[in-house]
């Protein structure tokens, strides 16, 4: 009874249930019923007046390119400008074929077969580009006659712009970096940052130098207008508008002027200078010779121009200041000299007889001075570079206390610049060995090697930077600063500025003795020993130390011309300097590639540029330049 | 080492085992249309028809073990899987993460998830076992119940707030308790009061979603903001016509005036380029699908399989329905996918997993009919 009962009450339930499963059918049925109905309305009633609206009726959202922020010297001279100027860009997407465009064009204004093939690396280097410029810098004429006939060229057309320019040109060239086009290992790294909006109508990006470090506080913050733009791309009306902020100022540490002194005394030769504020880590001047001229990068560099840059024997494009690694030769002896006092291997009375050489094993290692110079001790050992003093001073302190000291001042590690692409150069020591060479036997420290690294030879290799950041580290009593080409950073419109405060990282423990005796003796080399020549008649006092290092192999590919390749191998000329003595305003490390004695070539520019920058004093045939200063009306989206 | 020596033919016979074919055809149809919409929608980012792939495969994955396990033993996770998902969201109530300005993330380990989406299987597994339990003696307090147990989880949800994911748990909610008996007495008087409700329900709403349903009467309002959506995507299905603007040609598409293109609003995409005729096979194929899922949940030989597979089938339509109203401009804007098409590995897998029970409801429908 029960049973049926319940039997009976299921089916029920069944049919219900299959009746209710009717009703969610036919709910399904009339509920795309009527998504069919408005489908109907939109894409067949209605569709004529979305169609127009699809094409006529488009909010476009335009960014709008902040201006980028200047870079200006300490004293304000301005390096690195914007100015407006027009481009003629071509639309890729929106032509039949881009060669076809280029001729029509062609026969409307000039464009030269530099133009063709800068447009065919800018296809190739940029991602997606939505327009790519066939002319820059339009001629007002030339902008007049495009702009008569905008209609005949269907996706082309004129853009104004602002261009980077460098009114100094090759002047500080590796300091201030050069502009190059967003390609797409930029991209892919503005993206990993997440600032990849920011660049929306960015086409170019700092690639070396200051332009590069500093490409975040240059560039600003990109605004944004909302457009109304009809079929034809054309803006019918503004809806909204966010403006650009420009980007900061970035005011250098260097020196202009100075930098123009030292880059003339170089001349045609090639090389590297570095000047630094004891005390601050300042740099006051960073030159890397041959320069490049930094404005034929800002509208996109021609290949034959690049082709020319990187394949030059010259390397125009390698920053030597930083990153060209050379032996210190003889200026490595008054660090020598310091640690022998610090670790009490020498005292200054000490003397030892120079005959000439030096015999280690059944080796004979030779002075630069035939015959020696007699009782040598260690003020005398500086100022007459006595290499016998330095071999056996190098056997008596052992490779491990050498390069324990000499790490201490910087040597061998980069310094922390603010610019890309430091070498770290080779503080020689058995570790090191191990870790460069593979073999066994080639990792082994021989203590022969030992004794040419007293005279700065051997595996010692370091950048002129290092050079002159141990310079100055002496010269401030062993206070030792991070060098930095930027003051500070300045906001354009409220003159608000950011300052770097001089970074001290470390403080290097000298006996304040030793260091003034290092000093004195340094100042011997100035007065009567091998710098004395360069500095004679000098109105200030100052310290030096010549060296002269051995071009031991020729680098690769560089074989062409044979009396080329003999003058490669020629000795570098090095000189290292500070002043006054009493209390050092700057120390400088200069190295003049093949330029033979360290007195012969790298003292003299040492003296040009301390004489300008102690006493004013400009050499001969170089005008004082005229100081330009920040030009008004240089800030249009402001 | 054991399968190693099966013969293939096994193997196979084994894979396809449980998998109901029509089911499968309509399925992979779908997704094949989402494949060819999203991929024009990714001219941007190709890396997304790769990643739809992947979570594809898991999903089938997925699908194939839920079609192993037979409703009896489905029935058995019904609570764990209310309660912890109820815990969950109350776990994301106190430390969830932020996006947009809404609480839906957890942090497990490396990854995020969304325990708001594992309760649109969770409720009405639970509601299905409850009714299945109560059977025989179903009473008016029994649905008043069910309605708490539907209540809880909907209302952390709502305070996320999430709207759409609120709105298909509600849904789903709902279709179980339609489909258990409730009489349509009670029906009508809930309808009734509900509308009287949406005049409190109006002032607990947040501004946005306030916004949303403002616009969803006049777009043109609020053209930049909350209109934005509403008028772009109507204006890419509009001009797509009777036959489309043709596959990768969508304007509205390519120059990004559809916003979140690949998820919510790829039906605009789609609409544009196929055009009423694409969006008629579309319909007929969803049509099919429900129709399939409807007729498995009539031949259900239990309660519990009738009403999961009921529920199931109504979820697909809902997305549906919803996904394609929201972007021709006749319902709100929520955030719900439009089903087997939409970006999203997570939409994906809840899907997936559906059509996995339904496969088991169907595959198990004679076995304790006595």
């Amino acid at each position: 009874m029960m049973g049926t009962a319940e039997l009976r009450n299921s089916e029920r339930e069944l049919q219900q249930f299959q009746l209710r499963i009717g009703v969610a059918g036919i709910a399904m049925l009339v509920a795309f019923g009527s998504l069919l109905g408005r489908f109907f309305f939109l894409q067949v009633l209605q569709h004529d007046h979305y169609r127009s609206k699809a094409e006529d009726n488009r909010i476009s959202i335009v960014p709008i390119t902040p201006n980028r922020g200047l870079i200006i010297d300490r004293s304000g001279v301005v390096v690195a400008r914007n100015y407006s100027g027009y481009t003629l860009e071509i639309f890729p997407r929106r032509v039949r074929s881009v060669e076809a465009t280029i001729d029509e064009l062609s026969e409307l204004i000039e464009i030269t077969p530099r133009d063709r093939a800068r447009y065919k690396r800018l296809t190739v280097e940029t991602r997606n580009p939505e327009s790519l410029p066939i002319r820059t810098r339009l001629s007002d004429e030339d902008y007049a006659k495009f702009a008569a006939l905008p209609f005949r060229y269907e996706g082309v057309k004129n853009k104004a712009r602002l261009f980077r320019q460098y009114p100094y040109g090759d002047v500080g060239s590796h300091v201030i970096g050069y502009m190059g086009r967003i390609n797409k290992d930029d991209q892919a790294a503005l993206e990993s940052e997440g600032v990849d909006a920011n660049y929306r109508g960015t086409d170019y990006i700092g690639k070396s130098g200051v332009e590069a470090t500093y490409e975040r506080e240059l560039h600003g913050t990109t605004g944004f207008e909302q457009v109304e733009i009809d079929a034809a791309g054309r803006g019918i009306r503004t809806l909204s508008h966010t403006a650009a902020v420009s980007g900061h100022n970035v005011v250098l540490t260097l020196d202009m002027r100075l930098q123009r002194v030292a880059e003339n005394a170089f001349g045609q030769r090639r090389g590297a200078l570095v000047a630094i504020e004891p005390g601050t880590g300042a740099v006051l001047a960073l030159v890397s010779k041959p320069g490049f001229d930094l404005n034929l990068f800002v509208d996109g560099i021609d290949p034959q121009a690049w082709t020319e840059l990187n394949n030059s024997p010259d390397r125009p494009l390698n920053n030597r200041a930083i990153a060209g690694v050379y032996p210190p030769g003889s200026t490595f002896k008054p660090f020598m000299a310091l640690a022998a006092l610090e670790l009490g291997k020498r005292t200054p009375r000490s003397t030892i007889n120079d005959p000439g050489y030096f015999v280690f094993g059944d080796r004979r290692f030779r002075d630069s001075k035939p015959g020696g110079h007699g009782v040598v001790d260690l003020h005398k050992s500086i100022v007459v570079s006595s290499d016998t003093y330095y071999y056996m001073l190098a056997n008596d302190m052992g490779i491990d206390a050498i390069a324990g000291f000499m790490k201490q001042l910087g040597l061998g590690q980069p310094t922390g610049i603010d610019l890309q692409g430091e070498a770290a150069g080779v503080l020689p020591s058995p570790e090191w060995k191990m870790k460069r060479f593979r073999r066994p036997e080639q990792q082994r420290w021989y203590p022969g090697e030992t004794i040419s690294i007293g005279i700065g030879q051997g595996y010692n290799a370091y950048t002129p930077i290092q050079l002159a950041q141990a310079m100055a580290t002496v010269a401030a009593n062993g206070a030792m600063y991070r060098p930095r080409v930027v003051g500070h950073i300045e906001n354009p419109r409220t003159r608000e500025r950011r300052s770097f405060e001089p970074e001290l990282s470390s403080q290097v423990p000298l006996k304040r003795e030793w260091v003034e005796f290092v000093k004195r003796a340094m100042a011997g080399v100035n007065k009567e020993g091998t710098g004395a020549r360069a500095f004679a008649r000098a109105e200030y006092t100052s310290g030096g130390k010549t060296g002269t290092a051995q071009v031991i192999a020729i680098k690769q590919g560089e074989k062409y011309d044979e009396a080329k390749v003999a003058e490669r191998h020629r000795d570098h000329s090095l000189f290292i300097a500070f002043a006054p003595v009493d209390n050092p305003i700057i120390a400088l490390a200069v190295v003049v590639e093949n330029g033979g004695f360290g007195a012969r070539a790298a003292a003299p520019i040492s003296r040009t540029v301390l004489d300008y920058y102690l006493v004013g004093k400009l050499p001969q045939g170089l005008q004082e330049p005229t100081p330009e200063h920040e030009v008004e009306g240089d800030r249009e989206s402001d | 080492m054991e399968l190693a020596r099966l013969p293939v033919q096994r193997i196979v016979l084994r894979l396809v085992e449980g998998i109901d074919g029509t089911l499968l055809v309509l399925i992979l149809s779908l997704s094949m249309l989402g494949f060819a919409a999203l991929f024009s929608a990714s001219y941007d980012s190709p890396g997304r028809v790769l990643n739809q792939l992947v979570s594809l495969s898991l999903a089938l994955a997925a699908m194939w073990v839920t079609a192993q396990i037979a409703p009896q033993t489905l029935m058995r996770f019904a609570v764990p899987a209310y309660v912890v998902g109820v815990v969950l969201l109350v776990a994301v109530a106190l430390f969830g993460d932020v996006v947009n300005g809404a609480r839906r993330w957890l942090h497990v380990g490396v990854t995020r998830f969304q325990p708001s989406e594992m309760m649109k299987l969770a409720l009405p597994l639970m509601l299905a076992w409850y009714f299945h339990r109560r059977e025989s003696t179903l009473r008016l307090r029994d649905f008043a119940l069910a309605a708490v147990l539907l209540a809880v989880p909907l209302a952390l949800i709502v305070r996320q707030p999430d709207l759409g994911t609120a709105a298909l748990v509600g849904a789903v909610g709902f279709y179980v308790i339609f489909f258990a008996g409730i009489s349509w007495k009670v029906l009508g008087g809930l309808a009734g009061l509900f509308v009287v409700a949406l005049f409190p329900l109006w002032g607990m709403l947040h501004d946005y979603q306030r916004k949303r349903v403002l616009t969803l009467l006049d777009p043109t309002q609020d053209p930049l903001g909350a209109g934005y959506h509403i008028i772009q995507s109507t204006i890419a299905v509009g001009s797509g016509g009777i036959s489309g603007k043709g596959w990768l040609n969508g304007t509205q598409a390519h120059l990004e005036f559809i916003p979140e293109r690949h998820t919510d609003f790829i039906f605009a995409v789609y609409s544009e380029e196929f055009g009423l005729i694409g969006n008629l096979v579309l319909l007929v194929l969803y049509a099919l699908l429900i129709g399939r899922g409807l007729v498995i949940a009539a031949n259900a030989p239990t309660l519990f399989a009738r009403l999961m597979a009921g529920a199931v089938t109504l979820m697909f339509f809902t997305y549906a329905f919803v996904n394609m109203g929201m972007v021709s401009g006749i319902l709100p804007v929520v955030g719900v996918p439009l089903p087997f098409l939409s970006y999203g590995g997570t939409a994906l897998l809840t899907l997936f997993i559906g059509a996995g029970i339904l496969m088991s409801i169907q595959r198990h429908r004679k076995l304790v009919q006595t």
